[in-house]
């Protein structure tokens, strides 16, 4: 710089200052190498050709897409497209099984149960919970108790068509009457302390054994002689350690003076045939399966 | 104070021009060289049976594959504490080394410090030693210059090639990957890479050299907080040195004010790769490379006075030495209970390592508890707890693996999708997850116990060798 003529040079550090001088205090200019400067605009300078090329700048209603039309959506939905092509056979093969015979493939089984995973959290989880333990009314799947039948067949059928649902012609149907109307709060107190002394040792025998008539004449035809259930029309076993909505005589009490009427969706009406597949394959793998 | 126009804030880069040096730290580095640099490039190329299905490879990081293979150690992923173990030893020793003998890692190990050597050692090569380069740097572009020029890039982007090119050798098999790049049939990633590093080799090894040390790399900032006045650093004894001058002899005669031992010849400053002055003290940009020592050696020995005059010394010796005392040795310095500790230290992590290395069984299990719900009351009134089993086969061919319980109470163990048996084959080199059932009869004490004892077994048939794992049994406590 030829008009930098005076130079301040610092007495200790023989080190010329910039001349800024704070109540004596000198600054030392070590001077920065000037490629340094050229990085730093050279990364102003990639800083605003990434705004343009990537979607950088908000507008008022979503944001710039650059031009380079780079996006995490685009990225993921080719991402689950290969996935899907990758699968493509095993899907064929999932569609083209007899549901039954699929634990005898373990490659196709592993398939299955890990996209009906998927599905179970995403589609079932709310009712069934996300380990599938059920709440009061909504089935627990992990244990070996089934309403309607605990096979392969019988799940992926329960799956597809629902429970009581009014879409599907061949959904699960049973209706329970609401015995407040037909019997006596005593008679139904009876039934009730019948049906807790299946499986309690503490129940009033005198009590319980004027509900065992009440129970073969109104009960039975459903549930059994020995209220064991019947999958065929969906009738509870009452005799196990599972209940769906509670086995204490209050509960027991309310359920036969009100009834119960559990619904499921039609599965097979709202997703795809692999999924359905899929889904019931899951479920069957969660510890019940027959 | 008067000022007129500030001073400017940015410098162009002063070019250095090292001198050709001898001496017994020249010789070490070179040797230093050779070894760090042949194992960097030769490393790959190393072959290592490990039988069918595993590569031969003695040096792998199979990223796809989810293993590191090191001669005859295998690392899995869930392993990596022993890269987390060696990376708290790298820090260690960083310490120690520090703390013991000051900038040794940048001075002789250091990959920019090498590669920087080995580019200025193909420009002397090339274009001769100093005052050729600096007259070569002040001519004009014609033919002879840009002869000299292009030859010395053209070798230059061969070894920053070769570096690159050495690197992707590490992350698959080698003479696969040689091959591919040749026929342009390698990954891009591949060749992405090799350019990246053929590119910063070049750059930083070529031209932007003691500025990266300076102005890019934060460890000569850091560096000063982990010396003390103990360690050794490069440095010139002043009190021998001054006052430097010609030893002309007229400045000998017995009336001329007396000298110090510095003719002031500036070897030292010549021959330095980072364009400083040792005369100035201790500074930071200062990498202890130690060529200055051989420097003043060799004139110091030319003229007839004791070696020495730059010497590796500590800070702490100034003092001493002027009050006349002998030089102190340099594992005086080295040996001080800071270094010691560190040494402690960095041994205790690497036994641990080596224990860990050499207690690892070929089969191991690892048992998560389902607890989503804590457990499954079933039909008949018994309780069922869910648990994965995931189980490592290290062997390189399928083994049937045997899973059992153990407990104080009368659990049972089921595995998922099978009625009976409890043998399941896990494929070879890999990690196979079963679910197993774990059932406690209805009126069994761990059915009614809120938590209970368990400890879950896996036995390799082919060879009885068992490994466990212990668990909680959850009950449905009333």
């Amino acid at each position: 710089m030829s008009d930098h003529t005076e130079k301040n040079v610092d007495e200790v550090t023989g080190v010329e200052t910039t001349g800024h001088n704070w109540d004596g205090i000198e600054e030392l200019n070590n001077p920065m190498p000037r490629w340094w400067l050229w990085t730093l605009y050279a990364t102003i300078v990639w800083g605003i050709a990434y705004t343009i090329a990537f979607p950088a700048w908000p507008l008022i209603s979503g944001a710039t897409t650059g031009v380079l039309g780079w996006s995490t959506r685009a990225d993921v939905a080719r991402e689950i497209e290969s996935h899907d092509a990758q699968n493509g056979a095993l899907v064929e093969q999932l569609l083209a099984a007899e549901m039954d015979r699929l634990p005898e493939d373990p490659e196709l089984l592993r398939y299955a149960v890990a996209r009906g995973g998927a599905v179970f959290k995403a589609q079932c989880s709310q009712c069934h919970g996300s380990g599938a333990a059920g709440f009061k009314g909504y089935p627990n799947l992990l244990d070996d108790d089934w309403l309607w039948g605990g096979s392969m067949d019988e799940i992926t059928f329960t799956v597809r068509h629902g429970i009581r649902n009014d879409i599907d012609d061949e959904a699960r149907y049973s209706e329970m009457p609401a015995f407040g109307e037909l019997l006596e709060k005593e008679q139904i107190r009876a039934a009730a302390e019948y049906v807790y002394s299946l499986s309690n040792d503490d129940a009033e025998p005198e009590l319980a054994a004027s509900g065992q008539e009440l129970f073969a004449e109104q009960c039975a035809a459903c549930h059994g002689d020995t209220g064991r259930g019947d999958r065929e029309q969906g009738a509870p076993n009452l005799a196990d350690a599972i209940w769906l909505y509670g086995g204490d005589r209050e509960t027991l009490i309310q359920t036969i003076t009100y009834s119960r009427f559990g619904i499921m969706p039609a599965w097979g009406q709202r997703l795809i045939e692999a999924d359905v597949r899929a889904v019931s394959a899951y479920v069957h793998g969660l510890g019940g399966g027959e | 104070m008067t000022q007129t126009t500030p001073p400017p804030l940015y410098a162009a880069q002063e070019p250095v021009f090292p001198r050709k040096v001898s001496g017994k730290f020249r010789r070490l580095k070179w040797w230093i060289m050779l070894v760090t640099l042949g194992i960097y490039y030769l490393m790959p190329w190393i072959r290592w049976d490990r039988g069918p299905n595993l590569p031969d490879q003695a040096v792998l990081l199979d990223m796809a594959g989810r293993r590191f293979y090191f001669f005859w150690i295998e690392i899995w992923p869930h392993e990596f504490y022993f890269v987390a173990g060696l990376l708290v030893m790298a820090g260690l020793g960083l310490f120690l080394f520090t703390s013991a003998l000051g900038r040794v890692w940048c001075g002789y190990t250091c990959p920019q410090t090498v590669w920087t050597d080995l580019f200025i050692l193909v420009e002397r090569w090339v274009e001769g030693d100093r005052n050729a380069r600096v007259r070569l740097w002040k001519a004009k572009w014609d033919f002879h210059k840009w002869r000299l020029r292009l030859t010395k890039w053209a070798i230059w982007l061969g070894i920053a090639m070769a570096t690159g090119g050495a690197w992707v050798f590490y992350f698959t098999d080698a003479p696969t990957l040689a091959r591919d790049l040749l026929r342009f049939d390698a990954h891009p990633i591949a060749y992405a890479t090799i350019a990246v590093l053929t590119a910063t080799t070049f750059i930083f090894g070529g031209f932007l050299r003691e500025q990266v040390c300076i102005y890019m790399c934060p460890w000569p900032r850091i560096q000063a907080a982990m010396m003390d006045p103990d360690t050794i650093t490069v440095a010139y004894r002043g009190w021998r040195g001054e006052p430097r001058g010609k030893h002309r002899k007229a400045a000998q005669a017995a009336d001329a004010a007396p000298r110090g031992d510095c003719i002031d010849c500036m070897a030292c400053v010549n021959v330095c790769p980072m364009g400083i002055d040792i005369r100035d003290g201790q500074q930071m940009e200062c990498i202890t490379c130690a060529l200055c020592i051989d420097a003043c050696d060799d004139v110091m020995d030319k003229i007839g006075k004791p070696r020495g005059l730059i010497d590796y010394l500590a800070l702490s010796d100034e003092p001493a030495e002027r009050a006349g005392a002998a030089p102190k040795p340099v594992w005086k310095h080295i040996l001080r209970p800071r270094t010691l500790f560190y040494t402690a230290l960095w041994s205790l992590v690497g036994i641990g390592l080596i224990y860990a290395l050499f207690m690892r069984s070929d089969i191991e299990l690892a048992v998560s508890p389902l607890r989503n719900p804590t457990y499954v009351t079933l039909s008949d009134g018994s309780i069922r707890n869910i648990y994965d089993v995931r189980m490592r086969n290290k062997h390189a061919e399928a083994r049937v693996f045997r899973l059992s319980v153990t407990a104080e109470t009368g659990v049972q163990l089921q595995l998922e999708g099978h009625e009976e048996g409890r043998s399941i084959l896990v494929p070879a080199d890999k990690t196979f997850m079963q679910r197993v059932y774990v059932t406690a009869p209805r009126l069994d004490p761990a059915a009614t116990l809120a938590r209970s004892d368990i400890r879950i077994w896996v036995e390799d048939t082919a060879t009885g060798t068992r490994a466990s794992q212990a668990t909680t049994f959850n009950g449905k406590a009333e």
